[in-house]
């Protein structure tokens, strides 16, 4: 049985199919990437996983548990957290507090133990205070903890975005274009970090991208998506030889 | 200025960041704790009032500034409160009982308020929030076995372990003042644990908090609970401090008030509340100077500038007949609010920060340094 499974995943706006019964498996400690023309569904893919969108049909498997029914917020307490797009940060929080959040699914006090600030509640935000700090570690980013987020250049929040998602030690992230508005060099700073979260971390990753140079570094495998139609599937060289690829990129 | 270096995680969660603050905030303890010994009884009485509406303020700060959902309804929770211990009172129950039946009947309330509010958003939520107090205001002038209707109810004496404490003395200061310093170190707490992170997290942006894990809807009704509880025990005080409530008291005016609080004093610090409190206490006062002084201070003015006595006597009857007039305190109240909104949108607790920084930088202080920054397009897709 693969981790992750989707099974003729299928998301209908009116007659737009969306996605249109895609299916793919992802393997453990994989990195999978999806690529495709604007528009091809590889978003709303990651929007049925962390179900801010309910599937028209189809059905999402992750380590054996179907979890299409599950709430979104219990979707990152099974240990698969996301990055998005167009970056959603908490803005007017420091980095910190940002990357605190990462950890709620951890939190295990009560209100009214917070509401006191008991020593069991003292000793948990320390931990989570301590894990934190190792993906502070972990992505350099040691200048700007107690920083605004709303103060903050674009290249840095998305890294913070990845830091929120890890801080939440998940087994599965789902990273959204991840070097999207971000220079030459901090994309081979991210291309490093996705490699590492795969060695280090044993994360597995399922990522959205159109910088080809940076599927190639990372991936493990491609899968191509057009008018949310799986086109092609394979390793990143035979992906980008694929007839339906080059012809969904260049035009017939 | 003072650079601080953290050698502890410790560091991170503590109320004071350093020693400054302990000795700062002492002094204002014990400064307020001796205040009945010098200050008349006015004041005294201003002060108390300052202390419930600072406790309401972080209420609404933890709904409206915290967790982003606005409400223009907590004068009905504060009547929920006040009158839950004037009907618990005529019953002999005793004050810890009725004071805590209040808050938790209040918070079950907010509670069932904040359900159907898990839908709306922005004005739509104002408005549902606005119909509520309606609802409330309503229910209190008709449910006349239980509310006595617009006749009001009295509300006796507090008696506190067999001690009878009077609404003017200093132990009455001394208890709202405790119930005011106990919310704020609740709420501080409460805004360093994952609770208040995940308020914080709604407030920014739903989408992100949910893909995070936080429960949305069930911190909204948390979050409604717990500011619709902190604002009955307020309600409490409030009853015994007025020692008699009717439903016209708990006006969507109030709800304004409220408002106002954190809005003058900043929403983005329980610092806000406090200011906000004294701000709102203290300028009805200074409104009813105005109104009884302002007539004859102007007709002088016109004298001196050579009107004649007639003239003057016209003036003086004209301003104060404007003075006088029916609804002129609501529009002074939205003038400030519109005010702050455009000059001052972090209200006077942005202010100090400003002010204190301008100090700590001098001569170095830029203006810009506060100026709004361009934000990023955020993804409204998915909300």
């Amino acid at each position: 049985m693969s981790y992750f499974r989707a099974e003729n995943l299928s998301l209908h706006f009116g007659g737009l199919k969306a996605v249109d019964a895609v299916s793919f498996a992802v393997e453990k400690g994989e990195i999978l990437s999806i690529i495709g023309p604007n528009g091809a569904g590889k978003s709303s893919i990651f929007n049925l996983i962390s179900r801010i969108y309910r599937p028209t049909s189809g059905r999402i498997f992750f380590e054996d548990q179907d979890i299409t029914e599950e709430p979104p917020y219990d979707i990152a307490r099974l240990g698969i957290a996301r990055t998005f797009q167009n970056i959603e940060l908490f803005e007017n929080a420091t980095v910190l507090s940002n990357l605190l959040v990462g950890r709620h699914r951890h939190s295990t006090t009560q209100l009214w133990q917070e509401l006191l600030f008991l020593p069991s509640v003292r000793s948990n935000e320390k931990l989570h205070r301590r894990r934190v700090e190792q993906v502070i570690e972990f992505l350099d980013l040691e200048p700007y903890r107690d920083k605004l987020i709303s103060g903050l250049p674009y290249g840095v929040r998305k890294v913070i975005e990845l830091a929120r998602a890890l801080c939440s030690e998940p087994k599965l992230i789902l990273l959204d274009e991840p070097s999207s508005g971000l220079n030459v060099e901090e994309t081979d700073d991210m291309s490093f970090w996705i490699r590492d979260m795969k060695s280090e971390l044993g994360i597995t990753v399922l990522m959205v991208e159109h910088d080809m140079s940076l599927v190639n570094r990372v991936s493990d495998r491609v899968i191509a998506l057009n008018y949310g139609r799986v086109l092609a599937m394979g390793s990143p060289a035979e992906v980008q030889q694929h007839p339906d690829v080059v012809a969904a990129y260049l035009g017939a | 200025m003072r650079f601080l270096f953290k050698t502890d995680y410790e560091d991170d969660i503590k109320l004071f960041p350093h020693s400054g603050y302990l000795v700062s905030y002492g002094i204002l303890l014990a400064l307020l704790l001796i205040a009945p010994y010098f200050l008349s009884s006015y004041l005294m009485s201003q002060l108390v009032f300052v202390c419930i509406y600072a406790t309401v303020g972080v209420a609404l700060l933890i709904l409206t500034g915290f967790t982003g959902q606005a409400s223009l309804g907590h004068a009905a929770f504060l009547a929920i409160g006040a009158y839950t211990a004037a009907y618990l009172q005529k019953y002999n129950v005793p004050f810890p009982v009725y004071f805590l039946a209040a808050g938790g009947l209040t918070g079950i309330i907010g509670a069932m308020v904040g359900f159907p509010a898990l839908r709306l958003t922005g004005i739509y939520l104002v408005i549902a929030t606005i119909s509520f107090a309606l609802i409330v205001e309503e229910i209190l002038a008709r449910w006349e076995s239980v509310t006595n209707g617009n006749e009001g109810m009295r509300v006796k004496t507090l008696s506190l372990l067999g001690v009878t404490v009077p609404r003017d003395s200093p132990t009455f200061y001394y208890l709202c003042l405790a119930v005011l310093v106990l919310t704020i170190v609740g709420t501080l707490n409460l805004l360093r644990s994952p609770t208040g992170r995940a308020f914080v997290a709604i407030r920014d942006s739903e989408t992100a908090a949910r893909s995070m894990g936080v429960n949305v809807a069930l911190y909204k009704v948390k979050s409604f609970a717990i500011s619709a509880a902190i604002t009955g025990f307020a309600g409490v005080l409030f009853a015994h401090k007025l020692s008699f409530i009717s439903p016209e008291m708990f006006t969507l005016q109030l709800s304004i008030e409220f408002i106002i609080v954190i809005l003058i004093g900043g929403t983005f610090s329980l610092h806000g509340a406090v200011l906000g409190a004294i701000f709102i206490v203290m300028i009805d006062p200074f409104l009813t100077y105005l109104k009884d002084d302002m007539p004859g201070m102007i007709a002088g003015i016109a004298a001196t500038f050579g009107a004649g006595p007639a003239a003057a006597g016209s003036i003086k009857s004209n301003v104060a007949a404007f003075a006088s007039l029916n609804g002129l305190k609501g529009a002074i109240y939205g003038i400030i609010i519109v005010l702050f909104v455009l000059f001052e949108p972090l209200g006077l607790y942005g202010r100090w920060l400003k002010i204190k920084l301008f100090f700590q930088l001098f001569p170095l202080y830029k203006r810009a340094t506060f100026k709004r920054q361009k934000i990023y397009v955020k993804s409204e897709r998915n909300r």
